[in-house]
This record gives structure tokens, C-alpha cells and sequence, in this order.
């Protein structure tokens, strides 16, 4: 069977799986699902907020990025792993003690006050929609390989197929559709890297086989790797910091705080049974995404190898361009991979001098696509990988969604706007808001800003500068008032997004950055993305000193805050309602 | 009333010393002492890179379930766990 049937073949039977589950849960449970969601167990709900969690950014692009980046691309696997220590210990045990339904909601409650909750409607919004963005280009970039479309084309599919799986609407909150979009998820990352991994060094399990040796030989593999890089003139990968380590640190410190800040992930503590059950709820998500986060720097690091390996040749040799692999050849046609023949020799040299270099293009986007097929493995593997990613980037996009159109819906127009809109109108309204979510984001998606991680890790810093420290605030400190948090949240968030624009453009359109993306024009060498631990400061700063010049909250704001504190007391898991 | 007050601070300290570590293995280890770590290596692995791609994330979950476990002997403690209003 040729690549194409069998990939449309596994796609075809994931999504038939999805929607089988969709249907049989809906079926055999009634309006109460939601707090059936009780007997949920806690692993079980770990698992479907990894799959909730684990995105395309994750999935397709953050091996990719590590490919390339080296040592510097474990701020991505420190910084969207060490947030869920933050959120089991700071947000979640408390957030559900709260009890409500949605993140705007609970700072609307705390600070006593609509603008607070309107304020945190705009951050969520704008920290959701720069999320989907990412998402969207890892969509259009596995449509355009596997249906061997252009980019752009691949992008519109993409945004269709979201639409649909979003507007279908509940499949969201039925935890066990996420578990087996988790068990594809997962098995479609990890066969191909034991098989690379087992090629590469004889040994089956990743994370032991980048530390060992190559088959073979006495030869580590890192070592390896360092050598071949740097005879080509590139950095040594296992010592390549991302800019500087100021700039590794803060970055890390905005992944982080932003993991523990993004709405559609503290969602799935809401609807745990019990206080206790949030912590260690936490617990688990953690361990089944970190099987997929210790296997992609394996990935990332044998990827590598092997892309240059295939290009310049172990014995000497360059890689024919007249005889180049069909991966090669497919590649090429979605754009995202070039190459430029400058010395007119037929033969193709990858380099890091541009003068001599002639891989013109390599998007790194491609690299955990294409790694199955640089390694030679057998069609239905390269098939699920598929399947995978698409898993992993509509999951997400449904969650993020959801949370936008949630927000607008039931936070703003129920809310704030429009107290007895009636159940239609809030559901159209929350449709509407979608639509238009996937019309800017899939908008964006023409000319992203970044990778589809990079453009990802700038909507943590978003969550991280604005709604992260509302809510430990709200929690950790009594005399917190509405000023102070509403200060802080336009401070934090404000600042984030003015570093942001300056240099990568107004809305990302390159054109309008008024300062050039540029570093010597950054602040202490910090990149834009990594500014939001910044701004988180800028978030704490803020709302202390106004809340110190302005009249504290009232008394019984004081007593539900010491109320959230203790586990005793929690009533039945409350749900979304819609 | 004190009862409460005193769940909290021992949930203060616990925070800490978790945080601690957190703070330790990722930043510390895996960014701000990587290159004096990396002259030690781990089978392939230069010791720094290793808590940067690895060893972090491992420690990170066992933080979580020691929190969640030390929480849940701490709620029954200070009688404030959620048993007792079943």
C-alpha cells in the first residue's frame, strides 16, 4: 500500500475511534456526565490532560526546535514540564476548593469586582488565540505533507477540520476520547524513536540511547553528534545556550509560570472529585506527558544526526541531488524544505557558511514528520505519526477553543453584559466566537511568527505575565483588592505585549515593529518570547504596591480566601456547563 | 481557628522546600552550573545537559506525589481533610 492510503487509512481509523467513544460515552451517560466525571479516576484524568496539554508545538515542532537548538531547546522541556509543579502546589488544590467554572470567573469572585473579570477575559483571550495560532501552523505543515499540498493549502484544511471538531463541540470535556487520543498520541511518538533509537545505538529505550554509544563502535553518540556539527562549522549540541543563559533562565521561568497559567489546562482541575485528587492529578499529567518530553530530546539529537548524515555523507561523500530521497522529494513540494545547487556540481553540501551551504530552506517544523522516513521505517509507522500529530494539534485547538468561546459566552456576555440571555443565545454566541477565533488565528497562520513552538512559547508568556499572578495573589495574599490585581494584569500583560510588538511587529506583521527584531535593541539580550517572566514580575510589582495605597478587600473576601486554603469543606466537582 | 493557621504554615514550608529543589535541579543545575556539571558525565551524557534533558523532568514528578502524599498526611493532621464531610 503506498504511503498516502496507508496514511489516510490510519487517520481515517484514529478519528473513527475518537468519534466512536464520543458517541458511546454520550449514549450510555445522561445530562450528569460531568460529575460522573467524579469517578474519573485520577491517572485516567491525567491522562486526557496530557493529551489536553500535549499540542502540536509539543508534538510536531519542539523536537525539531531541539534538533536544532541543542542544549539551549531544553529550556522547552524544563519550562512545559516544571509548570506543573507550580500548578499542583500554587493553583490547583485551591481553584478547586473555589468551586466555579471557568479562570475569569474565580478572579471575578476574588476580587469582588466585573472589571477584574472582563480584564481577564481580554488576557485569556489574547494569550488563547496566539496559542492556536501555533497550533494551526503545525496543522497546515502535517496536511501539506501528507495530502502533498502547499503550506497554505494545507493551512485552510486544517482550519476547516478544526471548525468541525470544535463545533462538535462536547467531545472536549469526554475524558475518555482524550485517553485515546493520549494512547495515539504517545505510541505514534515513541515507535518511531525506539526503531531510530535502536538503529542508531542497539538500544530500545530513547532516553538510555542518547547517552550510549553508536552501534558498533566505542563512540558515544552525543560525541558523535558534537563532531559532525562542528567539522561543518556549526555549534557543539550538547553545549549551544540559547542566546545567553540570562536569556535561557528567563525564558524558562515564562514557560513555566505560563504552563500554570493557561486557562484551558487549570480547567481540567476544576472537575476533579476532591482537593486531594488536584494534587496528585497533577502528578500524573506530568508523568505520561514526560514520557513524551524524555523521548524527544532522543528525537531531536538522532534526527539530527541523521539529516546531515543523509545529506553529507558518513565516507565523504554529498548527497546527489538527481538521486535524492523520495522524503527529499516530497518535501520540496510543500515549501517548507529548499535546496540551492550554488556551485552548479549536482552534489548538495549542508553547512553552516552561507556561502557554501546549499540546504537554503529547513523548516523545523518538518523534522519529526520526516524523521521516520530519513530512517527508512516502514510506511505504517510514518502513517501514525501522522495520525499523532494531528491528535495532538486538534486536541488542543478543540480545548483552547472552547476556552476562548467559553470566556466570551459565559464570562463576558452571561456575565457581565447580558445576565438572562437565554441558552441558544449563549451557545450561538460561543459558536460565533469560535468561528472567529480559527478565521485570526488561521489568519496569522498565513505568515506565523515564529515555529510552531516559538509562537506557542510567546502565548506562555502572555499567560504567564497576566493570569498567573492574579491568581497565586488571590490564594497566597488576604489583602490583595481589585486595584492591585487589575493593576497588575494590565501592567504585566501590557508590558509583555509592548516588548513583543516593538520587535516582531503589531500583530506579528513584521512591517509595523517599530524597533526591528533586533538584539542589541533588546532588553539585557532577552528575546521577545521569553518575556514574560518579565512581565509576571512587572504583574507582582504592580499589584502590590497599589494594593498597599488603596482600602483592602472586604471581610468576606478575606474569609473565602482562608476558606480555599484548607481541603475540608469542597462540595461535588462542579462542571462546565456548556 | 489556629488549627487552620498552622495547616498553612506547614503547607508554606512544604511549598518551599519543594520549590527548593524545583528550583535547584532546573535552574540551578540545568542552567546556571551546566558548564561546570558538564566536565562530569553520566555514560554519554554530560552531567549539566543530562539535568537539562532529562534528570529535571524526572525529579519534577517525583516533587509532585511527594507534595500531594506529605498534603494528605497534613490534612489529616490538622483535621481538615475532605472525609469527614461525606
Amino acid at each position: 500500500m503506498s504511503l498516502q492510503a496507508t496514511t489516510y487509512l490510519v487517520v481515517g481509523l484514529t478519528f473513527a475511534l475518537y468519534i466512536g467513544i464520543a458517541i458511546w460515552s454520550r449514549a450510555s451517560t445522561t445530562k450528569d456526565f460531568y460529575v460522573a466525571g467524579s469517578h474519573v479516576h485520577p491517572v485516567a484524568n491525567g491522562m486526557a490532560t496530557a493529551a489536553d496539554w500535549m499540542s502540536a508545538a509539543s508534538f510536531i515542532s519542539m523536537a525539531g526546535l531541539i534538533a536544532f537548538m541543542g542544549y539551549g531547546g531544553s529550556l522547552f522541556l524544563m519550562g512545559w514540564t516544571g509548570g506543573y509543579v507550580l500548578l499542583a502546589m500554587l493553583l490547583a488544590p485551591y481553584l478547586r476548593k473555589f468551586g466555579k467554572f471557568t479562570v475569569p470567573e474565580f478572579i471575578g469572585d476574588r476580587y469582588y469586582s466585573k472589571t477584574a473579570r472582563i480584564v481577564a477575559v481580554i488576557c485569556l483571550i489574547i494569550a488563547s488565540v496566539t496559542y492556536v495560532i501555533g497550533q494551526m501552523k503545525g496543522i497546515g505543515v502535517a496536511f501539506s505533507r501528507f495530502l502533498e499540498v502547499d503550506y497554505n493549502v494545507g493551512l485552510v484544511i486544517g482550519m476547516g477540520i478544526v471548525f468541525v471538531y470544535a463545533v462538535l463541540g462536547g467531545m472536549k470535556g469526554i475524558t475518555y476520547t482524550q485517553i485515546a487520543q493520549y494512547c495515539v498520541l504517545i505510541f505514534a511518538y515513541t515507535i518511531p524513536a525506539i526503531f531510530i533509537s535502536m538503529q542508531l545505538t542497539g538500544v530500545p529505550i530513547p532516553q538510555l540511547g542518547l547517552g550510549s554509544t553508536m552501534s558498533g563502535s566505542e563512540v558515544y553518540l552525543l560525541d558523535r553528534l558534537d563532531q559532525v556539527l562542528t567539522d561543518l562549522g556549526f555549534a557543539q549540541y550538547t553545549t549551544q545556550a540559547r542566546l545567553s543563559y540570562l536569556n535561557m533562565f528567563v525564558y524558562t521561568m515564562s514557560l513555566m509560570i505560563g504552563t500554570a497559567g493557561l486557562p484551558h489546562v487549570i480547567i481540567r482541575f476544576f472537575t476533579v472529585p476532591k482537593v486531594k485528587d488536584a494534587r496528585s492529578s497533577a502528578g500524573w499529567a506530568l508523568v505520561f506527558i514526560a514520557i513524551l518530553y524524555t523521548t524527544a530530546p532522543a528525537v531531536a539529537a538522532m534526527a539530527r544526526l541523521n539529516l546531515v548524515e543523509t545529506i553529507n555523507h558518513p565516507d565523504g561523500t554529498n548527497l546527489v541531488y538527481a538521486e535524492r530521497p523520495t522524503w527529499v522529494r516530497k518535501w520540496e513540494e510543500t515549501g517548507l524544505l529548499a535546496f540551492e545547487d550554488k556551485n552548479g556540481d549536482g552534489e548538495i553540501v549542508y553547512a553552516a557558511d552561507p556561502n557554501v551551504n546549499e540546504v537554503t530552506k529547513i523548516d523545523r517544523d518538518i523534522m519529526v514528520l520526516a524523521n521516520p522516513e530519513i530512517a527508512g521505517l516502514p510506511n505504517w509507522v510514518i502513517a501514525l505519526v501522522a495520525a499523532g500529530g494531528l491528535a495532538a494539534a486538534l486536541s488542543t485547538a478543540a480545548g483552547l477553543l472552547l476556552a476562548i468561546s467559553s470566556a466570551i459566552s459565559h464570562d463576558l456576555l452571561k456575565g457581565v453584559f447580558k445576565p438572562d440571555v437565554t441558552e441558544q443565545q449563549e451557545l450561538l454566541a460561543s459558536r460565533i466566537a469560535m468561528a472567529f477565533a480559527i478565521l485570526l488565528a488561521g489568519y496569522l497562520g498565513f505568515n506565523p511568527p515564529d515555529f510552531a513552538a516559538g509562537t506557542v512559547a510567546l502565548a506562555f508568556g502572555l499567560a504567564a505575565s497576566s493570569i498567573f499572578p492574579a491568581l497565586m495573589m488571590g490564594i497566597f495574599n488576604k489583602n490583595m483588592n481589585k486595584e492591585g490585581a487589575i493593576a497588575g494584569m494590565v501592567a504585566g500583560i501590557g508590558v509583555t505585549l509592548l516588548y513583543v510588538f516593538q520587535h516582531t511587529g503589531i500583530m506579528f506583521i513584521a512591517s509595523t515593529s517599530y524597533l526591528g527584531d533586533m538584539q542589541p535593541n533588546w532588553f539585557l539580550g532577552i528575546e521577545p518570547n521569553a518575556f514574560g517572566a518579565i512581565g509576571a514580575l512587572v504583574n507582582f510589582a504592580v499589584a502590590y504596591g497599589v494594593s498597599k495605597v488603596t482600602a483592602p478587600p472586604p471581610e468576606h473576601i478575606q474569609h473565602i480566601v482562608e476558606d480555599i486554603r484548607v481541603p475540608h469543606g469542597a462540595g461535588a466537582a462542579v462542571s462546565l456547563d456548556h | 481557628m489556629s488549627q487552620k493557621a498552622d495547616y498553612w504554615k506547614a503547607n508554606l514550608r512544604l511549598i518551599t522546600l519543594c520549590l527548593a529543589i524545583w528550583f535547584v535541579v532546573s535552574f540551578g543545575f540545568g542552567i546556571i552550573l551546566v558548564e561546570p556539571l558538564n566536565s562530569i558525565s553520566l555514560g554519554g551524557y554530560k552531567l549539566g545537559f543530562w539535568f537539562a534533558n532529562q534528570g529535571s523532568i524526572y525529579t519534577f514528578v517525583a516533587l509532585i506525589f511527594f507534595y500531594a502524599n506529605r498534603m494528605s498526611k497534613l490534612d489529616r493532621a490538622h483535621d481538615v481533610h475532605e472525609d469527614k464531610d461525606v
